[in-house]
């Protein structure tokens, strides 16, 4: 590099800012559409049953309603929701209206009426006769003989053993993990459960479509994924996906929640019936149990390790319930294994996984995709490893994670529903990540003494190391084209899907950089799938190492013409030339420069040439950003509320494009984290019905409730990276959970290998603690 | 399971208030949120979170205290004023608050910023010069999936320390903007 950044490095703002602290139009719901109709999906009341008989008629009599479908109007399609890649790894286990119901929630018909109270009215019209099947909604009976088969239907595919409701199945193993095990001085196996937790986006899932003049299918829509979404509603409508335009606008938030086609077939399906606008939006009642949720798991984790505490062998062994529906099921647990276990150097592992159907709401993406299950095991697993053998955690890590230069082979045997390839660690800060996050809580005295005194309220810290991926390695490409206008700046078209976390930005900062303008040259559109080329979306940590990748390669190709153009009007070579502050100007001591404005002029009206190109791009490995989370909390021993007095995050995303930005994921993700910790549950009665959709009884983290933050960047600089960047997104969500329950056993010694840890749990805890301790004493005593 | 906005058999009626210094009339269900009715009038920058007062995106000040537009039936803002986001920036000019917001990195999705920046600047009428504590508290009916509120906490001290004239900024910034 000839100079210094100028744009990328920098805490610039938002590109699409302004509009959004002004309230401007920017989001799905913010336009009004003439003639449109409202939509309303009616939710099962049972957790399994089969339609025995509908009638529709009362409903469609009422007046204002347009149209009511239910299975036997739309076309039987299996499909999965995930938002994958084509094949998609997730089972063809799901319709657009079946004559099954399969949870709480699922969809039963839906209306299109000319208000959302007559849309509500005909729901409450539509008599539907159920036959109530037995429902597994224990992920632990799931298995058992004699279960209620969930897909029975014969037409589902990619389901790994229906009969015994197992969506998916996963063995791994890299060297001999008996073996391993056998050379062990000190062997430790616990079992750890992990919640329901909710994705909880302000914006709830919204879908607007309506057919243009040309009568095609428009879907605006709250997705991550606008390609997939096209592809999938083409493939279920039976329609050409040239018939179908999917405009992704501001998105209020999506954590992995929107990497589904969720509304988007159904609100489709009701245009093509009434030929009007529709629009369905979900109430926050719905978001809750009728889209996606993170996937609770139980997980059996053993690790071997010798004297010195040096790590031989670990295995985990999960069973998770995707629910009524297997998107994302695989994957997000394959992930547990091969994102989560490599963090050790163990020369053997092994990752055994069972995820499940349950008759209970649907699984799918969320950020950490399967991680913070997985960390939360194995990183209060190897805390209680290393304090059993008296040695700082601290140094336990040091001595044990994964390091510059290692290569991770589980990746390699564990891709995205098939095998993977193996990940090459070429950039690592993970080590300054431990020793700046220990520094900042304190670790090295607070360790050691904590004025606990004979307080009921006690203080502890821990700690958790963890690691995610940049993209998937061989799957995951992404495009971009640019184009110069007549006044120097450059109209950028990516497929990437900005949700929320600041893509756009980021991409356009990548842009600017490579072009020498400044940011306010580069006009972004974003997720648009007639204006803007391919895009997989907004996934799996991707959009700066992927999608950036595409932007500065097309950026390098329009730079080239740029400078191509410049030679000829400064007599330069090309060698001697360079871009910056919007010019091209010569690098030799004659310091020539023409502007990027003069030069656009020239190109179009003298060289009758338009500067434009695009470029595509992928990656064959996904370099893990890395995370060390520290932790203080302080213990009520007599009411076993925890409260976290300190949460210090130190990240390595590669280069942080725009630091500002990058420390805002790390903060939303650890707020996240903490609800996962402490609070967060979509809590199911018997019969399957949730108990707690809503903000008052579904505790998230809130302004008043959150402790001090640290946020620490420690950056490095990623050979597969755009200008070094790796991710952030998702990372730092993985350690809150281990490194609280770590720090709750400094302050008061007991283990709580649950999630979210309520104040019930310490306090039982504490009581089987105290009991145990007194049965010992009583031993003692003569 | 579902709301009781029973615009049903619709009775219309009217009402007389201020949106952002505009005097209007407009007619309406009785029965209609103002929330609904604002947004149905193009004050999209309203959002609509939960429909519960729990979530705080569909904040606007009415005779400059905040409320919850989902809790707040539209009739009874007749004969008062309110604020949306809309007339938050006056000819262009963003408030401090505002500013401060884009500077600091406390919009994220943006879906949660409207209300908070109403509450923000509500609190800042009130109180120039707030605790932090003081800013949570006021920021504490927003519910917020994406930043942590760190920044928008930062943002909002540093709104007050502009507001005050203050020039000391809680943290520099570089000067590569829009
Ligand atoms: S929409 Fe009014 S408080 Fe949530
Ligand atoms: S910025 Fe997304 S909810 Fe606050």
């Amino acid at each position: 590099m000839s100079r210094d950044r100028l744009v990328v490095g920098r805490n610039v703002r938002k590109v699409d800012g302004v509009k959004l602290v002004t309230g401007g139009a920017a989001f799905t719901d913010d336009v009004q559409i003439p003639g449109m109709l409202y939509g309303k999906i009616l939710p099962s009341p049972h957790a399994h049953a089969r339609i025995r008989r509908i009638d529709t008629r009362k409903a469609k009599a009422l007046a204002g309603v347009h149209a009511v479908l239910t299975y036997k109007d739309v076309p039987r399609v299996p499909h999965t929701t995930a938002g994958q890649a084509w094949p998609e790894p997730s089972p063809y286990d799901t319709y657009l209206l079946d004559s099954k119901v399969r949870f709480v929630g699922d969809r039963v018909a839906a209306v299109a009426a000319e208000s959302r109270a007559i849309a509500e009215r005909a729901l409450a019209l539509i008599e539907v006769d159920y036959e109530i099947l037995p429902a597994v909604l224990d992920m632990e009976q799931a298995m058992a003989p004699g279960a209620a088969v969930i897909h029975d239907e014969p037409d589902s595919t990619k389901i790994y053993d229906r009969e015994h409701n197992i969506a998916g199945y996963i063995l791994r193993e890299i060297g001999n993990v008996e073996q391993g095990f056998a050379d062990s001085d000190y062997i430790v196996e616990r079992e750890f459960r992990t919640q329901r937790q909710q994705h909880c986006p302000i914006e709830p899932h919204i879908t607007i479509s309506w057919l243009d003049t040309d009568g095609r299918l428009v879907i605006r829509t709250s997705t991550q994924v606008p390609y997939h979404s096209r592809r999938q509603v083409a493939m279920i409508l039976q329609i050409p996906v040239s018939r179908v335009h999917v405009i992704k606008p501001r998105i209020g938030g999506g954590f992995g929640g929107k990497q589904e086609m969720l509304l988007e077939d159904i609100c489709g399906a009701l245009t093509l019936a009434t030929r009007r606008p529709v629009k369905i939006e979900f109430t926050r009642e719905e978001e809750f149990y009728m889209a996606r949720s993170r996937h609770p798991q139980r997980l059996r984790m053993k690790m071997g390790v010798t004297r010195d505490g040096i790590v031989l062998a670990s295995q985990l062994t999960v069973l998770a319930t995707t629910g009524a529906y297997g998107s994302h099921s695989t994957t997000v647990q394959g992930n547990t294994g091969s994102k989560v276990l490599p963090l050790y150097r163990a020369p053997n592992m092994r990752f055994e996984c069972h995820v499940v159907y349950t008759n209970n709401p649907v699984a799918g993406a969320f950020r950490g995709y399967g991680c913070p299950q997985g960390f939360f095991a194995q990183e209060t697993l190897v805390d209680e490893i290393a304090c059993e053998l008296g040695m700082d955690p601290l140094e336990f890590h040091r001595k044990n994670v994964i390091r510059l230069g290692d290569t991770d082979h589980l990746s390699a045997q564990l891709g995205e529903g098939k095998e993977g390839l193996p990940r090459l660690v070429r950039s690592c800060g993970l080590p300054q990540c431990m020793e700046r996050a220990a520094r900042a809580i304190g670790w090295a005295q607070k360790r050691k003494s904590l004025p606990n005194g004979h307080s009921h309220l006690r203080r502890g810290v821990g700690m958790a190391c963890t690691m995610q991926g940049s993209g998937i390695a061989g799957v995951d490409w992404a495009s971009a084209f640019l184009k110069m206008n007549e006044d120097g700046s450059f109209y950028l078209q990516v497929g990437a899907s900005d949700v929320g976390g600041g893509a756009d930005t980021v991409l356009a900062q990548i842009a600017a950089e490579t072009l020498g303008v400044t940011l306010d040259k580069i006009i972004i559109t974003s997720g648009d799938t007639d204006i803007t080329p391919f895009d997989v979306g907004a996934y799996a940590s991707s959009t700066t190492i992927i999608s950036g990748g595409a932007v500065k390669k097309a950026a390098g190709k329009v730079r080239a013409q740029v400078l191509d153009l410049a030679s000829k009007m400064l007599d330069a070579p090309v060698d001697k030339l360079d871009c910056g502050n919007n010019e091209v100007f010569t690098t030799c001591v004659c310091r020539k420069a023409v502007s990027m404005t003069d030069l656009a002029m020239q190109a179009m009206y003298k060289e009758k040439l338009q500067i434009m190109d695009g470029a595509s791009h992928f990656n064959t490995d996904s370099p893990p950003p890395f995370c060390a989370t520290f932790a203080e909390v302080e213990v009520d021993t007599e009411t076993g509320q925890v409260r976290v007095v300190h949460l210090a995050t130190a990240v390595d995303p590669g280069t942080a494009i725009n630091p500002m930005q990058a420390e805002g994921q790390v903060e939303g993700a650890v707020a996240q984290g903490l609800g996962y910790a402490l609070t967060e549950e979509l809590v199911l009665d018997a019969a399957g019905r949730p108990v707690n959709a809503n903000f008052l009884d579904y505790k998230m983290f809130a302004a008043e409730d959150m402790p001090k933050l640290t946020t620490i960047l420690v950056e490095t600089d990623e050979p597969l990276g755009p200008y070094g960047a790796k991710s952030i997104s998702e990372v730092p969500i993985n350690g809150p959970a281990p490194a609280i329950a770590n720090a709750i056993f400094h302050a008061v010694g007991v283990r709580i290998r649950k999630l979210p840890i309520r104040p019930e749990d310490v306090l039982r805890a504490l009581g089987a603690k105290r009991a145990a301790n007194l049965e010992e004493e009583a031993l003692l005593t003569p | 399971m579902f709301g009781s906005r029973g615009v049903f058999a619709m009775k219309t009626m009217e009402l007389h208030l201020t949106v952002n210094g505009q005097s209007l009339n407009w007619s309406i269900a009785p029965g209609e949120l103002l929330l609904d009715v604002l947004r149905r009038q193009g004050y999209f920058g309203v959002k609509r979170g939960c429909e519960k007062g729990e979530c705080g995106a569909c904040a606007v000040l009415v005779d400059g205290k905040p409320i919850n537009s989902c809790l707040m039936f539209a009739a009874q803002a007749e004969g008062r004023h309110v604020l949306t986001i809309e007339g938050v920036a006056i000819d262009g000019k963003l408030d401090p608050v505002q500013e401060a917001f884009l500077d600091h990195g406390a919009v994220q999705c943006g879906f949660c910023t409207p209300g908070m920046v109403i509450s923000a600047k509500a609190l800042l009428d009130r109180r120039p010069d707030p605790t932090e504590d003081e800013v949570r508290e006021a920021l504490a009916g927003h519910l917020c999936r994406c930043t942590g509120y760190l920044k928008p906490v930062e943002a909002v001290l540093a709104a007050a320390s502009k507001r005050k004239n203050r020039a000391r900024r809680v943290k520099p910034l570089t000067e590569v903007s829009r």
